[in-house]
C-alpha cells in the first residue's frame, strides 16, 4: 500500500442549522484500503460521505482527495474528481424512467463521449456481469427487487472504473442472504479492480467481510478505531454493543 | 407577519436566482437536444388529447352561449367572428396555458421532487452529470416552445367547436365559417396573444422545475411540490395576461 494517502480528511466539521453533525472528524485512507463507518442513525456517517463528493459543503476543515484540497474546488474542478468516484446511494437511487441499460449508458456516456457504440455496450456487459445480472438489462426499474436494485447501483458505480467506491448502507433494507451476496460482491469488486472504499453500513457481517480497517462515529467524532476483531474485544462497552 | 414577508421575499429570491441559473445554463455548450425531444414529445404530444377535447368544448359552448344575445340584436351573422377573436385573443391562450399548468408543472414538479427525494439528482451530481442541465434547462425549454404550439392547435380546434356550435341551430358551410373567421381576424388579433403564450411556457416550465428542484427530503414534499407547481404557475398565467393585456392596450 502507498503511504500517500488517497482521501485525507482532517478536522470537518459539519452543522444543519443549529445542529452540529460533524465536530472534526480526521480520517486517512490508503490506495487500495477499505474502510468501514459505523455509527448510529443520525451520528453522520452520510454526512462525511456526501461530504467527500461536494453534495454537502463542508463548514470547516480540510478534505484532500487524490491530494487535491476539494473543499476549495470550483464545479468543473470538482467534476474531474467525481469522475474518479463510484458513489452508490442507500437505496440505489437508479434512474427511474430509465431502463438497466440506459442507467448504465448514461453513466458512462457522459463520461467517455468518444466511446464507440460496440464499446459503451461491452463496458454495460461488463459491469452487469460483474454483479450477476446480465438479463436484467431491459428491466425498469420499478421491475427489479430490493437486491437487484442495490447490484444494479454496484453496477452503476462501476461502470466507470473509479479509483474510490463510497457506499451508503449497501446492504439496507435487505434480507440476510441477500444482504451477505452484496457484501460478498462488493469484496469481489474491491479486489477485482483494487479501489479503495468507504463503506457506511450497520450491518456488522458485512463490515466484518469488506472493511480492512472500522471507524465508529459517536457525537460527530471519531470514537473508535481499528480492525474487526480489536473493536469486538475493546474495553469501551458502547463500542463492544455493535459486535453483540 | 414578518415571517411570512422574509418567506415571500425568500421564494421571490430564490426564484430569481434559479431563473439566471437557468440562462446562464443555457449559454453553457452540451446541449442535452435528445431530452429536449423527449421533453417536447412528453408536454407538446402527451397534452394534445386534453387540448383538442377542452379546445372543442370553448369553441362549442361559447358559440352556444352567445347566440341568444347576438340573436336580440339581429347579429348572428358575427357569431364566427365573435367567437374566434374572444377565442384567439383571450380564451385559447389562458385556458390552453392553465390545463398546461396543471398537467405539465404538476407533473414536472412531482417527477423532479421524486428525484429530489429518491436521491436521484445526487446520483446525476455524483457522476459529474449537469442536473440543472439535463433536467431543469430541457424542461423549461420545452415548455416554452410547446405551449404557443398547443395555443395555435386550440385555436383551431376552438374555432371548428365554434362552426359546430353555429350548426346546431343554423346552417353554414365549412369554408364560409372559416372565411368569415378570417375576414375578421387581424395581426394584432392574434400576435400579442401568440407572444405571451411563450410567457406563459416559460413561467409553467420554471415554476415546475423549481418547486420540483427544490423539494425538500420526504415523499410527503413530492406532493406539495406538485401542489404549489400548479398553484403558483397558474396564478403567473392570470397575471402575465393582465400584464400582457395591460402593454398590448397601450402599444397597439
Amino acid at each position: 500500500m502507498e503511504t500517500q494517502p488517497i482521501i485525507n480528511i482532517k478536522n470537518l466539521h459539519k452543522s444543519f442549522g443549529e445542529n452540529k453533525i460533524l465536530k472534526g472528524i480526521n480520517l486517512s485512507t490508503n490506495k487500495g484500503e477499505s474502510v468501514v463507518i459505523l455509527g448510529r442513525s443520525g451520528s453522520g456517517k452520510s454526512v462525511t460521505i456526501k461530504c467527500l463528493v461536494g453534495l454537502a459543503k463542508a463548514d470547516k476543515g480540510s478534505i484532500s482527495i487524490f491530494g487535491k484540497e476539494i473543499t476549495s474546488l470550483n464545479n468543473n474542478e470538482l467534476n474531474a474528481i467525481r469522475v474518479r468516484i463510484g458513489f452508490m446511494f442507500q437505496n440505489g437511487a437508479l434512474y427511474d424512467s430509465m431502463s438497466v441499460r440506459q442507467n448504465l449508458r448514461f453513466t458512462l456516456k457522459h463520461h467517455t463521449q468518444d466511446l464507440a457504440e460496440s464499446d459503451i455496450e461491452s463496458k454495460i456487459m461488463e459491469a452487469l456481469d460483474n454483479v450477476g445480472l446480465k438479463e436484467s438489462i431491459d428491466k425498469m426499474p420499478s421491475e427489479l427487487s430490493g437486491g437487484m436494485n442495490k447490484r444494479i447501483a454496484l453496477a452503476r458505480a462501476i461502470i466507470i472504473k473509479p479509483e474510490i467506491i463510497l457506499y451508503d448502507e449497501p446492504t439496507s433494507g435487505l434480507d440476510t442472504i441477500t444482504a451477505r451476496e452484496i457484501s460478498e460482491l462488493i469484496l469481489s469488486l474491491q479486489e477485482k479492480y483494487k479501489t479503495t472504499s468507504i463503506i457506511i453500513t450497520h450491518d456488522m457481517a458485512c463490515a466484518k467481510m469488506s472493511g480492512n480497517r472500522i471507524l465508529i462515529l459517536k457525537d460527530g467524532l471519531i470514537n473508535a478505531e481499528g480492525t474487526y476483531e480489536e473493536l469486538e474485544k475493546s474495553k469501551d462497552e458502547w463500542v463492544r454493543s455493535f459486535f453483540i | 407577519m414578518t415571517f411570512y414577508l422574509k418567506n415571500i421575499f425568500n421564494e421571490a429570491g430564490n426564484i430569481t436566482l434559479f431563473t439566471l441559473r437557468f440562462f446562464k445554463a443555457l449559454t453553457e455548450p452540451a446541449f442535452q437536444f435528445r431530452e429536449f425531444v423527449r421533453q417536447c414529445f412528453a408536454v407538446g404530444y402527451k397534452t394534445l388529447p386534453l387540448i383538442s377535447i377542452t379546445g372543442f368544448i370553448m369553441g362549442l359552448v361559447l358559440t352556444i352561449q352567445s347566440r341568444p344575445t347576438l340573436l336580440k340584436f339581429g347579429a348572428e351573422s358575427w357569431l364566427p367572428s365573435m367567437v374566434s377573436l374572444s377565442l384567439i385573443r383571450e380564451i385559447a391562450p389562458v385556458i390552453t396555458a392553465l390545463i398546461c399548468a396543471g398537467k405539465i408543472a404538476s407533473g414536472i414538479g412531482a417527477e423532479l421532487g421524486s428525484m429530489k427525494v429518491t436521491e436521484q439528482i445526487d446520483a446525476m451530481e455524483v457522476s459529474a452529470i449537469n442536473p440543472y442541465k439535463y433536467l431543469v434547462v430541457t424542461r423549461i425549454l420545452a415548455t416554452t416552445l410547446m405551449v404557443p404550439l398547443l395555443v395555435i392547435y386550440a385555436d383551431f380546434i376552438g374555432v371548428y367547436g365554434g362552426y359546430i356550435g353555429y350548426n346546431i341551430h343554423g346552417s353554414m358551410s365549412l369554408f364560409r365559417y372559416f372565411s368569415e373567421v378570417l375576414e375578421h381576424l387581424e395581426y394584432l388579433d392574434f400576435m400579442p396573444a401568440f407572444i405571451k403564450t411563450f410567457f406563459f411556457g416559460f413561467f409553467i416550465g420554471l415554476i415546475g422545475s423549481y418547486k420540483g428542484f427544490n423539494a425538500s427530503n420526504g415523499t410527503a414534499s413530492v406532493g406539495i411540490a406538485a401542489n404549489e407547481a400548479v398553484v403558483a404557475a397558474s396564478l403567473s398565467v392570470f397575471i402575465i395576461d393582465m400584464m400582457a393585456v395591460q402593454l398590448t392596450d397601450l402599444f397597439f
